[in-house]
């Protein structure tokens, strides 16, 4: 097990990148630390499966360096690396067994007959597959069979990490949390280093210990579940967590006020002059519907989702998502909204300004 | 509903019954009828029952053509097929020489038999041909006309390299259909190469193998323009294989009964071991789906 280190690492699948936007993945530095529980969170073709192919040697990258605590892996064979990883489609090997599908990986590396028997019972019994070991791998259903491939991620103990790269996808939603659990556990008992790609938030903040969040071939923040909720250091951050996700507002910033609307808004802390597009982000829990308070909104729709209200409205045409605790009715004086101002953010060029103490 | 009966619907059968009688089972029918007469100038025919059939079964001549028949589709078999795989397995999986690997496998393919045989007949002479003559000119003994053993293994390479572009071709197919993921899995796996072809990449050949090996044998147990230009069966009879001498029979002695009996066992034979080997093999694989 090690500290994995990407060192100006950038990929690009075409043999002459010129521009930014012909690479996949932009010059990054990031450190996983031994051990971690990383979820790498971002929407469908933003990086994630390039980075994590990066890590386990099935793609070398177009630059930079990978490290595995010292050692320098960047040229090294994926079999040296000693990774497992779980793919997003089910890999059984059809023509084996439950059993030796579950071995394969320990048998190539020649280990002692006792030891894999155990290692495949162990797995077996934590995928509930058990039952199944002496049927071959052909004709079993596709979330047995990718029960089996994270079976043959997790069977070896030495990895130096496992890599999931959106394994639940094919994995019914009951199963999945079950799963999901296993992974925790055989995370607090193992330690393994773990990361987790997906683009289901719920999945990312529920699995991971801290959340990686991936935008464009950028990592644009790592963090708490809770620091990304708060602080999203990124407008796609604020926009991708949450449900729905963050309200963002083009507005003036003029020191600890921001212009809206025709309305003016207390930021809580003082921002200098900003350059470029500037906008403010608030959840929209943190947002409350008043008789004349805040900027003027208008009320487009109101949905229920059980446990509150959400309000869609609009301010000077930009659209502003409210939630509406239960039991508060929604009538025509509620023409006004107003932020909470230590919860709201400020955004330049989609980047976070930390604002300065008033 | 009720369902309509209407009895006269089987008149629409009858067109495609009348073409398939006209070009399939009469021109049958008229081999069995050879089978079991005995034929004589001017359309006489007398009943000899199943004479000819019992004939041609203790006919040693036919024995022979038969084990030549087997030695020789058993050992095209254990060339083509791992050859033509492993020629798959080291062709380039895409862009412009894949596209050019797949047309030079091809060509051999798309030459007529006749003309293959015509190439090799030629190319083997120690006169003039090219293979011919520069193996004498090293000092190899070499000539297909009057050594049996020469004339074996030049009716087997020709045949090695007219046919092995089939097998490699279908294996190849039977190779671009398998996902990346496999690949990449097992390299996570840490599979050494040899786990890669028996549990990846043999699995997913496995259909279109079968197909090759069935088309190979009911070809190489048919063969006859090939070895028929370039030996004529010689060396004496050393390359007579069965359909070589059933053409003899026929054509070149005229003899009509025994040949109609040798052409129905001919038939059966090819029919039966097709069968055999297609059962044995979807056997293996639903037992495998076990």
């Amino acid at each position: 097990m090690a500290r994995i280190t990407l060192k100006n690492l950038a990929h690009s699948y075409l043999p002459d990148p010129k521009s930014d936007a012909d690479f996949a993945l932009k010059e990054m530095d990031h450190v996983w630390e031994d051990g971690g529980a990383y979820a790498l969170l971002g929407s469908s073709g933003c990086g994630k499966t390039t980075l994590l192919n990066i890590i386990s040697g099935l793609l070398k990258p177009s630059q930079g360096r990978v490290l595995f605590g010292d050692r320098d892996v960047t040229a090294a064979e994926t079999a040296e690396r000693n990774i497992a990883q779980v793919f997003q489609f089910p890999v059984v090997y059809d023509t084996m067994t439950v059993r030796d599908n579950l071995a394969f990986p320990l048998r190539n590396r020649r280990m002692d007959a006792q030891y894999i028997a155990d290692r495949v019972g162990h797995v077996a019994r934590m995928i509930g597959m058990e039952d199944w070991l002496d049927r071959k791998a052909r004709g079993l259903t596709a979330d047995a069979k990718q029960k089996i491939s994270l079976g043959r991620g997790m069977v070896r103990e030495d990895v130096n990490a496992i890599l999931f790269d959106e394994p639940l996808t094919v994995i019914d939603p009951h199963m999945k949390w079950e799963l999901r659990t296993q992974l925790k556990s055989l995370h607090r008992e193992f330690g393994h280093t773990m990361i987790y790609v997906t683009h289901d938030q719920t999945e990312a903040l529920t699995f991971a210990d801290k959340v990686v969040v991936m935008y464009d071939g950028r990592v644009v923040q790592m963090g708490t579940p809770e620091e990304l909720f708060e602080t999203p250091a990124h407008t796609f951050v604020g926009y991708f967590i949450g449900s729905p996700g963050m309200n963002l507002l083009d507005a003036r910033i003029e020191g600890r006020h921001a212009r809206i609307a025709g309305g003016t808004i207390d930021l809580g802390a003082a921002y200098g002059t900003l350059a470029g597009r500037t906008q403010i982000g608030i959840r929209p829990e943190y947002t409350v519907l008043t008789r004349g308070e805040g900027i003027p909104v208008a009320i487009r729709r109101v949905e229920d989702v059980g446990r509150h209200r959400l309000v869609r409205a609009e301010a000077e045409g930009q659209p502003v998502n409210i939630v509406v605790p239960e039991g508060m009715p929604v009538s025509d004086d509620l023409t006004h909204v107003s932020f909470q101002p230590d919860r709201i953010n400020v955004y330049a060029d989609d980047w976070r300004m930390q604002g300065g103490r008033v | 509903m009720e369902k309509t009966v209407n009895q006269k619907a089987w008149f629409l059968v009858l067109p495609v019954l009348v073409i398939v009688a006209f070009s399939a089972i009469v021109p049958l029918m008229t081999v069995v009828n050879y089978s079991v007469n005995d034929t004589f100038g001017n359309n006489q025919f007398f009943w000899a029952g199943l004479e000819w059939f019992e004939e041609m079964v203790t006919s040693e001549r036919l024995h022979d053509a038969l084990g030549r028949q087997i030695l020789f589709s058993a050992i095209i078999l254990a060339i083509e097929v791992p050859l033509g795989i492993f020629i798959a397995l080291n062709m380039p999986k895409s862009g412009f020489w894949a596209s050019f690997c797949l047309v030079l496998m091809a060509l051999p393919l798309l030459i007529p038999f006749n003309v293959v045989g015509t190439i090799w007949q030629i190319f083997g002479r120690v006169d003039i041909g090219l293979l011919g003559h520069a193996l004498a000119a090293v000092g190899v003994d070499y000539n297909y006309t009057n050594d049996s053993l020469d004339a074996w293994i030049t009716v087997i390479v020709m045949d090695v390299w007219h046919w092995t572009s089939l097998v490699a071709l279908l294996a190849y197919a039977g190779l671009q259909s398998i996902p990346q993921a496999y690949y990449q899995a097992a390299r996570i796996d840490q599979a050494t190469r040899w786990a890669v072809f028996r549990y990846i990449e043999l699995p997913k050949m496995k259909g279109v193998l079968l197909i090759a090996i069935l088309l190979r044998f009911m070809d190489s147990f048919m063969i006859y323009t090939e070895p028929f230009v370039v030996t004529g069966g010689g060396p004496g009879n050393s390359t007579t294989f069965l359909s070589i001498d059933l053409v003899k029979m026929a054509i070149g002695q005229f003899d009509l009964g025994p040949a109609a009996a040798f052409s129905i066992m001919y038939f059966l034979v090819i029919l039966l071991v097709s069968w055999v080997f297609y059962t044995v093999m979807t056997n293996l694989d639903r037992e495998e789906a076990r």
